[in-house]
């Protein structure tokens, strides 16, 4: 069960891998250039966003309407719905850090693969700071 | 505005969803990228090697771009490395507080149409567009912006540099 599971989640890495790659998204120029809404303005990344959007939304409905996933786990499905000070405030540093950089987590690791020294900086970087996220969380839970 | 194609940008977007969703599909679970990493630091039991292997793919994936499809990359002319670390802590950062990065809340979440994913995704391009515009550029050796195309005759600083000027 597991091993079936297991395998396939390869699959789906490298198919996702694969998405960013022939969409651009690998590209931060492209992502920066999307959000360079008063400059020379590039759209790609809208697209992109609607065809995942689109594509998750239909197989949303129906994966869920299933007893379960397909290889015997439960749905663990999020359950917040409030808009707190943490979404607010998190969305909006990753969002400067995202215009910086023009780098999210999907594309930073996929870069790893190319091997070069910018994508091994801001995946590092990327880990560091959901590090330092876990350790204050931690460190205000105390 | 030069032209730019609109179907290897939907066809990848509609891969990246086909992934998401055979993510939820095998493991039950609404994840993004972030969310799949997150798992790592304190593995459960029967929790983890699903997403060691889905990054290994990930990896290997963008391996194969760059043997195949290397124009997916960029060659040269990125931000500096010391921009690139403090906005990776960012992004980890943000996102780990925000309970989702751009494809945890941007894809996922707006596909299930959550509020809260869609604001989420709102402020990640809002803040985004704001540090693009504010944010010093990097000084190519032609003077432009990296993700500016052929030379045209308009000459662009940042907003904060044009005040220090």
């Amino acid at each position: 069960m597991n091993a079936a599971r297991d395998s396939t989640a390869f699959g789906l890495g490298v198919l996702f891998a694969v998405g960013l790659g022939i969409s651009g998204m690998t590209q931060p120029a492209k992502v920066v250039g999307f959000l360079d809404f008063g400059g020379s303005w590039d759209p790609t990344l809208a697209f992109v966003m609607a065809g995942a959007v689109a594509t998750y939304f239909v197989a949303y409905r129906s994966i869920i309407s299933r007893p379960g996933a397909l290889f015997g786990d439960a749905f663990d499905l999020p359950k917040r719905r409030e808009i707190d000070a943490k979404l607010v405030v998190g969305a909006s540093i990753f969002g400067v850090g995202w215009g910086l950089s023009g780098y999210c987590p999907g594309p930073a690791f996929t870069s790893l693969g190319s091997l070069t020294t910018s994508a091994v900086v801001v995946s590092f970087g990327i880990a560091g700071g959901m590090l330092l996220h876990r350790a204050c969380a931690g460190w205000l839970r105390q | 505005m030069q032209p730019h194609s609109i179907v290897t940008p939907l066809l990848g977007g509609v891969l990246i969803g086909i992934s998401s969703a055979g993510l939820l599909l095998v493991t039950g679970k609404v994840v993004g990228i972030t969310g799949i990493v997150a798992g790592l630091f304190r593995p459960r039991a029967g929790d983890l090697r699903w997403r060691v292997f889905f990054l290994a793919g990930l990896v290997l994936g963008g391996f194969l771009l760059s043997a195949f499809q290397p124009q997916a990359f960029p060659k040269t002319e990125g931000r500096a490395l010391s921009v690139l670390a403090l906005a990776g802590l960012m992004v980890g950062f943000g996102a780990r507080l925000g309970g989702g990065c751009t494809s945890g809340h941007g894809v996922c979440g707006i596909g299930r149409l959550s509020v809260r994913s869609i604001v989420a995704t709102g402020l990640f391009i809002a803040w985004g567009a704001t540090a693009v515009w504010l944010a010093p550029r990097t000084r190519t050796a032609s003077g432009r912006q990296p993700h500016e195309g052929p030379p045209q005759a308009v000459a662009r600083t940042g907003a904060l540099e044009g005040l220090v000027r």
